[in-house]
């Protein structure tokens, strides 16, 4: 433990006072830059719970969440979301110590991970259309379309956004700016995980309890 | 090595000198947090099925569950840690966080009081809607 400590003294003697250290690094901002706009994202999405917390119960006489929800699919769709944050770090650890080939696998990982995901989301979205419980059924219904498929939407948004990284890594390599945006980019993923965990709570699990 | 004198970005490993940062560690940070999420989205899943737990307390449980769970990928995957060189970051999310509550709670106490005192209302209204 002593050693821990002293590592902890030097680490706080290398940070000079901020009137000292003049501007900070690009890399920094921009991930500062990028967290800001995640959390007004999460924002967004609390305004998004609200709605659906407050609408839960007004099935107006449509289908609700117990006869709705499968939990085998939630539970795999929790899995690979999981497992892709988690190849998505492999990734950022490919990339600190600029690796391509390592780099490459851990993006193809996470892409089919996440791509496996919305494939059974949308599964799951056609299932629920055919029973007849569509956004305009009722308000539960528009709620739970709104909240849910507002995050496959960013997932749909972080697989082009992988891909476009991927293109970028091949024909610049490991420049600042492209390892900057693969940062962005593993945040955005890691993000949406932690959103992913507030929807099978409150959605699936909270939603099929009697 | 000047980058050591900034604050961290988010999701940067902590500025440990180079001489003691191994390939390793970093491998282990995000195995652990794999690790501990799977447990808390098994026991997730466990809690919201059992009829082991008195089922008035299942839905605190799945709050802290959840909590935990994002504490756990905060800590693991985005690397936000309360180490001194990361404090802008942890402000930034104290905020959010505060936000969020105030969103959250706000709806449901104002929709939660209206509801109650249009009872008449909301009965009429379901009166309607089943066909």
């Amino acid at each position: 433990m002593n050693v821990a400590v002293e590592m902890d003294a030097v680490r706080r003697s290398a940070l000079l006072n901020l009137s000292e250290a003049g501007p900070a690094p690009k890399r920094v901002i921009a991930g500062f830059g990028f967290w800001t706009f995640l959390l007004s994202d999460i924002v967004m999405f609390s305004a998004l719970f609200a709605s659906y917390a407050v609408l839960a119960k007004a099935t107006a006489g449509g289908l609700t969440g117990v006869q709705l929800f499968d939990q085998r699919n939630v539970a795999m769709e929790t899995a690979l979301l999981l497992l892709s944050s988690y190849t998505c770090g492999m990734m950022s650890l490919a990339i600190n110590s600029r690796r391509y080939l390592a780099t490459f696998l851990g993006a193809v990982a996470t892409f089919l991970l996440g791509a496996a995901f919305l494939a059974l989301e949308l599964r799951e979205f056609q299932g629920m259309i055919a029973l007849g419980a569509t956004p305009q059924r009722s308000a539960f219904l528009s709620a739970f379309f709104t909240l849910v498929g507002s995050h496959g939407l960013h997932v749909t948004v972080g697989l082009a956004w992988l891909v476009l990284m991927m293109v970028q890594l091949s024909l610049r390599g490991f420049q600042d700016v492209v390892v900057r945006r693969l940062h962005c980019f593993s945040l955005f993923w890691h993000a949406l995980d932690i959103i992913w965990v507030l929807i099978f709570t409150i959605v699936y699990l909270m939603g099929v309890l009697p | 090595m000047t980058e050591m004198r900034w604050d961290v970005a988010p999701g940067d490993r902590p500025s440990i000198p180079a001489s003691e940062q191994n390939a390793s560690s970093g491998f282990l940070v995000y195995t652990l947090g794999l690790l501990l999420a799977v447990i808390l989205t098994v026991t997730s899943f466990w809690v919201a099925n059992t009829s082991a737990i008195w089922a008035p307390g299942v839905p605190a449980g799945l709050t802290v569950l959840a909590i935990a769970q994002m504490g756990v990928h905060l800590v693991f995957f985005l690397h936000i840690t309360t180490g001194p060189d990361s404090s802008h970051n942890v402000l930034a999310l104290a905020f959010g966080v505060l936000i969020v509550f105030l969103v959250l709670a706000g709806s449901l106490v104002i929709m939660a009081n209206l509801n109650e005192n249009m009872m008449v209302h909301s009965e009429l209204m379901n009166l309607q809607m089943q066909r």
